[in-house]
C-alpha cells in the first residue's frame, strides 16, 4: 500500500514538473502575447496543482494526518490566474492594439465592451463615477486623468467638464470606425494578415 | 522513490524558470514582461512545496501562500499600472 501511494506522489511530481515546463516553453515559444498567455495560465496552475496533491500525499503518507494548506493554495491560485490573464490581455488590447484592428469583431456588429461603454448605458457614466463626482474632489481631476493615461483607450472618458468636446468628437469617431470597419474587411479579404502587433498610436484614424 | 522524482521536478521547474527568464529577458511589450513574472512566482511557489516535501516539513506552506497571494497583487498592481498611469486612483 505504501509503495503505491509512494508510485502515486512520484508520478504526481513527475507529471507536474512536465506541465511546469511545458507552459514555460510556451511562454517562451510562441509568437504573440495573446497566444502567449496560454501557456502559463493553463500549464503551470496544473503543475501546481499536482505538485500540491504530492504534498498532501506524502503528508499523509508520513502519518501527520491531513493537511488542507495546500487545498487553500490551489483554491487561490486557480481563482487567481483568470484573473491575472483577463488583466494582462485586457492591458495588452489597450496599449498594443489599435481599435477594432486585429481582434476578431464580436457577433453583435458593436465594439468589445473594453473600448466602449455597452449601449444600455447610452454613453453615460455608471452611477457610482458619477457619485464620486458629485462628492467634490475633481474639477480638475478629468484633465489631469487624460494626461495621466498611457493612451487615450480609455472607454468612457469622464463627461462633463468635456462634454461639448465629446460632442464634437462623436462624428468624427464615427467616421474613423467605418474606416476601420472598411479596412478591417479589406484585410479579411486578402486573406488572414498576421495581426498587428505593435501599430503606432498616431496613425490612428481617429485623430481626424 | 520520491527523492529521484522529487529531483526530476527540481530540474522541470528550474528549466521552467530559465525559460521564463528568457522571456523577461527579450519580451517585447510589457505586458510580456509581466507575465514573465506572474510564470516566475508560481514556478517559485511549486520549487518551494517541493523542497517541503523533500524535507517533509509543513514550514513552506504558508511561505508559498505568501508568495501566491503577494504574486497575484502585484501582478494586478502592474496591470492596474499599464491600464490607467497609475494604481490607487
Amino acid at each position: 500500500m505504501e509503495i503505491l501511494i509512494e508510485a502515486l506522489i512520484a508520478l504526481l511530481i513527475i507529471a507536474a514538473g512536465f506541465f511546469g515546463i511545458v507552459g514555460s516553453y510556451g511562454l517562451a515559444k510562441l509568437p504573440d502575447l495573446m497566444t502567449r498567455l496560454h501557456g502559463p495560465t493553463k500549464a503551470t496552475t496544473l503543475g501546481i496543482g499536482g505538485v500540491l496533491i504530492a504534498s498532501m500525499l506524502s503528508i499523509l503518507l508520513a502519518g501527520k494526518g491531513f493537511s488542507s494548506h495546500e487545498l487553500l493554495i490551489t483554491l487561490f491560485l486557480f481563482l487567481t490566474a483568470p484573473l491575472t490573464a483577463n488583466f494582462l490581455a485586457k492591458s495588452f488590447l489597450h496599449r498594443h492594439m489599435k481599435r477594432r484592428e486585429g481582434v476578431p469583431e464580436p457577433h453583435s456588429g458593436r465594439s468589445w465592451a473594453t473600448f466602449e461603454a455597452p449601449p444600455e448605458t447610452n454613453g453615460e457614466e455608471p452611477n457610482s463615477l458619477e457619485a464620486a463626482r458629485q462628492h467634490g474632489d475633481d474639477a480638475a481631476a478629468p484633465a489631469q486623468l487624460e494626461a495621466k493615461t498611457p493612451v487615450s483607450t480609455l472607454p468612457n472618458p469622464p463627461a462633463k467638464a468635456k462634454g461639448a468636446k465629446a460632442k464634437a468628437k462623436a462624428p468624427a469617431k464615427a467616421k474613423a470606425k467605418a474606416k476601420a470597419k472598411a479596412k478591417t474587411s479589406a484585410k479579411r479579404a486578402s486573406k488572414k494578415a498576421p495581426p498587428k502587433k505593435t501599430a503606432p498610436k498616431k496613425t490612428a484614424p481617429k485623430k481626424s | 522513490m520520491i527523492t529521484v522524482a522529487l529531483w526530476i521536478g527540481f530540474a522541470c521547474f528550474a528549466v521552467a524558470l530559465v525559460l521564463n527568464l528568457y522571456r523577461l529577458y527579450l519580451g517585447p511589450s510589457i505586458a510580456d514582461r509581466v507575465l514573465a513574472l506572474d510564470t516566475m512566482v508560481i514556478n517559485g511557489i511549486a520549487i518551494l512545496i517541493l523542497y517541503g516535501i523533500y524535507e517533509g516539513t509543513a514550514v513552506y506552506f504558508e511561505a508559498s501562500l505568501l508568495f501566491a497571494m503577494v504574486g497575484f497583487i502585484s501582478t494586478v498592481a502592474y496591470c492596474k499600472f499599464m491600464l490607467r498611469g497609475d494604481i490607487i486612483e
